[in-house]
């Protein structure tokens, strides 16, 4: 149950406490996040909500490691993030995290094939280890036919599904997607959103996603709203969420 | 290796580009490495020079005479082994632009002072018999088609004028590549027997082999102190310093080469230097993607200097390996206006090097770019 009250008992898998985020514009100071809690269990799906500006994707960003917090601390499978060493960032991002852009973000000079196998060149896994990996994540996400397709050479839909194969390849411990059906038709957009919904439902993917798109959204176990920072409001489709202490 | 499909996936992002890059870098080391076989063929004399001999020349200038008597009172210096004398010749073989060295030898003692340049004992036995017989470089025998046998006219101006006719009685071999294989050698007695009275006791210059270079100085200096004050007064030196003098005659060679590779070195730089930054500037945000999904900073510097190190690396072998077969055609079309160009190892090690290091030069700045670039700044741009 995904609790933003700070008083969750600690066995969840992603706990944020006390989370502020200040950015400097010039001589103005721009709080971004102020003092946000936040409790996901695994095989959760929370999706994140609000206008532009209200620090969806700040938020998302310090779950992933991608930027350091101000104040507060995120901790996630017991390992605290926040102090971590860059280096040893890149290593938890690369073992923890999967990420999913609104704009797919493939590198257009590697065929399917070859950018959902990026995140395995960390690994010490070998070629025949990790063309394995490949071809099931393709298959999970309905592309192995299309794996030798450069993405110039596949549809909008079809990108973002490689783009989840790249983020799922690796078994990461949650995935973070950032506005995933944003530049995507209805169609594509449902496609990828069941896809997302088999991933939490079948492969009992931990997943947190900023979306504009109530429809979307509904999708989810859980929405929150983030309003200039703060969650104001949680909503519950699906499961009920405690908000006793909303910042 | 795993991550070569990566490299070479990101160079051949815009095919035109990797081209003209490449091949800036293969016209680049093609110069580098023609420069550097001409300031080698240049400076071959001192770079060859044995340092055991010494060469005396009228202090005056070379062309100036120095008498045939010195010879045995300079064989009496205590640390001197054996001395040799030569003339110059320069004769016409049939036309001007045919230019090849010819020297007038001392047959008894040349073996001995040159022993790097060879010849067959039964050649030079039919030689010494010969007093019209010369002995010929090995490229100066394959340039005029020449053979052991054939009568050679020369045509000269000097020493009387007039057509002089020699038999090619053998075959000189350097032991070096290195070694200048285009001079004519004629004997001494028939020289002598043919030009005017009043020079048939004067020598162009000598060339002394000691016992031991460490006596270079001392000899030297007992030598000129010898004939200090006399009509013919000497310089002597030894063969490197003579060498450099004389290339010195040409003017700055070594300046103006190095001038120009330096040129060459700065404009390259900033040739890939600017295409690599390009490069990384086109893919911020793949970069970023790179990063955010585990790839380390060290990771991506290393993608973006590899990526320069092989453009280096393959224009450089392209330009090497064009200037490997471009340097025997231009050596044949110099027709012996220099000596031998040689591309030794060396200069292609060099040259390799050089590659490299521009190779990572250029690499490093925009390398050092994508390192630094924050993730969350990357994933920004489109």
């Amino acid at each position: 149950m995904v609790q933003v009250d700070g008083k969750a008992n600690g066995n969840s898998l992603i706990q944020v406490r006390e989370l502020d985020k200040k950015y400097r514009r010039g001589n103005e100071e721009i709080d971004v996040l102020q003092g946000l809690n936040l409790d996901v269990n695994k095989g959760e799906f929370v999706a994140f909500m609000g206008p532009s500006g209200s620090g969806k994707t700040t938020l998302l960003n310090l779950l992933g490691g991608l930027d350091v917090p101000s104040r507060g601390s995120i901790t996630v499978a017991g390992d605290e993030i926040t102090h971590m060493s860059g280096h040893k960032l890149t290593e938890w991002r690369a073992r923890h995290v999967g990420f999913i852009f609104q704009m797919y973000n493939l590198i257009p000079v590697l065929t399917a094939y070859q950018n959902v196998e990026l995140p395995l060149l960390l690994t010490s896994l070998s070629k025949s280890q990790r063309r394995t990996h490949v071809e099931t994540a393709l298959g999970v996400v309905n592309l192995a036919d299309r794996m030798h397709h450069y993405p110039r050479q596949l549809s909008g839909g079809q990108e973002q599904r490689v783009a989840i194969a790249r983020a799922i390849v690796a078994d990461p411990t949650f995935l973070l997607c950032d506005e995933p059906t944003g530049d995507l038709d209805r169609k594509s957009a449902d496609e990828v959103m069941a896809l997302i919904e088999r991933l939490v439902r079948e492969y009992g993917k931990t997943v947190m996603m900023v979306t504009h798109d109530s429809l979307v959204a509904q999708r989810a176990d859980t929405t929150l709203h983030l309003e200039k920072g703060v969650l104001v409001e949680a909503g519950q489709p699906r499961q009920r969420v405690s908000a006793g202490e909303m910042a | 290796m795993k991550f070569l499909p990566l490299i070479l996936a990101n160079l051949f992002r815009k095919k035109v580009r990797l081209v003209l890059t490449i091949g800036s870098f293969a016209v680049a080391l093609f110069l580098f490495a023609f420069l550097a076989v001409v300031r080698d063929a240049f400076n071959r004399g001192a770079d060859i020079a044995g340092a055991d001999r010494l060469v005396i020349i009228n202090r005056t200038s070379i062309i100036n005479p120095l008498p045939i008597s010195y010879r045995d009172e300079m064989l009496r210096i205590p640390g001197v082994k054996v001395v040799t004398h030569d003339n110059w010749f320069g004769g016409i073989y049939q036309d001007e632009k045919n230019f090849f060295p010819q020297f007038v030898i001392d047959p008894e003692n040349q073996r001995q002072v040159f022993s790097e340049l060879m010849v067959p004992d039964d050649q030079w036995d039919v030689f010494l018999k010969d007093r019209q017989g010369a002995i010929v470089g090995a490229r100066t025998m394959e340039r005029f088609h020449w053979k052991i046998g054939d009568r050679i006219p020369l045509k000269t101006t000097i020493w009387g004028g007039g057509n002089w006719e020699f038999n090619i009685d053998g075959v000189y071999h350097g032991k070096r590549p290195q070694d200048d294989e285009t001079q004519f050698w004629l004997q001494w007695d028939y020289f002598r027997e043919h030009v005017p009275e009043s020079i048939k006791g004067e020598v162009g210059w000598y060339t002394l082999r000691l016992y031991s270079p460490d006596d270079a100085v001392r000899v030297a200096k007992a030598i000129d102190d010898q004939y200090a004050n006399s009509p013919f007064e000497t310089r002597t030196e030894t063969e490197s310093a003579f060498a450099a003098n004389w290339v010195k005659q040409f003017g700055n060679i070594q300046m103006l080469i190095v001038s120009i590779g330096v040129v060459v070195f700065l404009t390259l730089l900033l040739v890939t230097g600017n295409t690599m930054a390009i490069s990384v500037r086109e893919r911020t945000s793949e970069l970023g993607v790179f990063k955010a999904i585990g790839f380390s900073d060290r990771a991506v510097l290393f993608f973006v200097l590899a990526e320069s190190l092989v453009i280096a690396l393959v224009g450089g072998l392209m330009g090497l390996g064009l200037a490997v077969l471009a340097v025997p055609v231009l050596t044949k079309a110099l027709n012996g206006l220099l000596p031998n160009l040689v591309l030794v190892p060396s200069i292609l090690a060099f040259g390799l090097s050089f590659a490299i290091l521009i190779g990572l030069a250029s690499g490093l700045l925009p390398g050092l770019g994508a390192m630094r670039l924050r993730i969350i700044n990357a994933l920004r741009r489109v």
